[in-house]
């Protein structure tokens, strides 16, 4: 009887799961992409500077951007949904039209460009370091070799290292957010990743002053912003928005707002110029 | 499909997976056999000590052990399991705590196993092992438990292909096993329905013929009451 009883909990317990994976990321209904009432955006709720999730409120640069598209397409900042858009579900989120574009950190590449369409791009990122402020001996990717850097296991920054630099030992984390106890305490010497989402970490109130940016990006990561592949009408609608954000002064204020407190400035490129759709 | 097997190196990941789950494996049998004979002890500080291990270990997430161990052990206590100026220092030491980190958490599972082993060898047996005159140590070892082992090779089945399916989660201290080199693939390629496939056959090819084998073993050496 009771092997019973702890069975029906545990059937209970899986059937909860099951429904709470997939009740996180449905929300709204079938609103139409672009214009209209309602917009679902997807972007990073874990990484500050860019989009962060704190309590109910949202900030970061691709919030921004995505609140000022969403104006420029007559959407009011009360109707917008945030969806969640970790990097591997970013393509799965788009094409199922779980939601109508993905703001979140997303740089253009050719395989994605066969999934989905890209407007922009909005912002040009590249991979930087992340390194003790009183650290003097890593001044830029010249100077790695013997060095121990923390990434996040599979990103593109992770596997650019460990392609070009040999001689560096790579300690890969789930998130960027265990790099950092590794990187205070001396056990790894520099975070790498794009220099935004450094930038972003280096502002955070409980490391200023501990870490800085090294400065000397050796990668361009063009983010954009990731629609249904083929939706032309939305794409230049889109590419408006970007164009018009970046001439009234509001994408500099978004920067100086996100990832100024750390003395970032956006390196060359910026700001960029959006592509045409096709 | 196949052109992902050309492009990244999948059997060697899965190669890394397997391991993993061997010396896990035998640090967990090591360790489970002890928390075993700690929790049917006649001591009662021994039994507490196993049963407080086997309570804390089991109801902790694996996840939660692993970057403890890697985070926590490693790099804020800095206790390292291999030279820390080698060249090959970040690697060997993720691997090793990895190893520690998994056995430590299925040995709770291997211990409740070889438990419910010990609980099919009859009473009687245990009193008439003590009453012509073994101790509790040569009763342990002459009588209770080789039949303990042979009545929970199910189980412990279970517990092994359980384990196989959890050195996934060493990914997260970045060990280089096959769901790693998933998520770089799927970063790379973007999601489909093929990686999925690569990788969930290659569980089943691991996993699959260990049910096979552990099913027959217990159904040929259990011991027949």
């Amino acid at each position: 009887m009771k092997s019973r009883g702890l069975g029906a909990v545990a059937a209970a317990a899986a059937l909860a799961l099951t429904l709470a994976a997939c009740g996180s990321s449905s929300g709204g209904g079938g609103s139409a992409s672009g214009g209209g009432s309602g917009l679902k955006i997807g972007i990073k709720f874990d990484q500050p500077g860019m989009g962060l999730k704190k309590g109910s409120d949202y900030t970061g640069m691709d919030v921004d951007v995505a609140k000022y598209i969403a104006k420029q397409l007559g959407t009011s900042e009360g109707d917008i949904t945030w969806v969640q858009a970790p990097s591997a579900q970013r393509e799965t989120l788009i094409q199922t039209g779980q939601v109508d574009m993905v703001v979140a950190t997303y740089s253009i590449t050719d395989a994605r460009k066969e999934k989905v369409s890209f407007a922009g791009p909005y912002f040009i990122a590249g991979q930087d370091l992340l390194i003790r402020s009183d650290d003097s001996s890593i001044t830029g990717p010249d100077s790695l070799d013997g060095k121990k850097l923390c990434s996040v296991k599979g990103s593109t920054s992770a596997q650019k290292v460990k392609d070009k630099y040999p001689g560096v030992q790579l300690q890969e984390f789930g998130t960027y957010s265990e790099c950092l106890p590794a990187l205070a305490t001396g056990g790894v010497d520099a975070l790498t990743t794009d220099d935004t989402i450094l930038a972003g970490y280096a502002s955070q109130p409980e490391f200023k002053g501990k870490f800085k940016v090294v400065g000397k990006p050796f990668s361009t990561e063009n983010y954009g912003v990731g629609i249904k592949k083929g939706d032309t009408a939305l794409c230049t609608k889109v590419t408006d928005a970007i164009k018009k954000m970046i001439s009234d002064g509001s994408w500099q204020k978004a920067i100086d707002n996100n990832l100024g407190p750390a003395g970032y400035k956006p390196g060359q490129g910026n700001p960029p110029t959006p592509a045409a759709c096709s | 499909m196949l052109d992902i097997l050309d492009k990244y190196d999948v059997l060697g990941a899965f190669w890394m997976t397997i391991k993993l789950t061997v010396f896990s494996a035998i640090g967990a049998l090591v360790i489970g056999t002890i928390l075993a004979v700690m929790r049917v002890a006649p001591v009662a500080i021994l039994r507490r000590l196993g049963a407080f291990y086997v309570n804390t270990v089991r109801n902790t997430p694996l996840t939660l052990i692993l970057v403890f161990c890697s985070l926590g052990l490693l790099y804020i206590l800095q206790v390292n399991l291999t030279d820390p100026k080698s060249p090959t220092s970040i690697v060997d030491n993720n691997i090793r705590w990895a190893i520690v980190g998994l056995a430590a958490y299925h040995a709770a599972f291997v211990c409740e196993a070889l438990r419910s082993g010990v609980n099919t060898v009859p009473l009687g047996q245990a009193e008439a092992a003590r009453s012509i005159g073994l101790t509790f140590t040569q009763s342990l070892r002459e009588v209770i438990l080789p039949q303990a082992f042979r009545g929970s090779i199910a189980p412990l089945g279970s517990v092994l292909i359980a384990l196989t399916k959890n050195t996934t989660v060493a990914s997260i201290i970045g060990v280089a096993e096959a769901s790693g080199l998933m998520k770089e693939i799927i970063e790379n390629e973007t999601a489909s329905f093929g990686v999925f496939f690569i990788f969930a056959l290659g569980f089943v090819i691991l996993t699959l013929p260990v049910g096979i084998l552990f099913t027959s073993l217990s159904r040929r050496l259990a011991v027949k009451r």
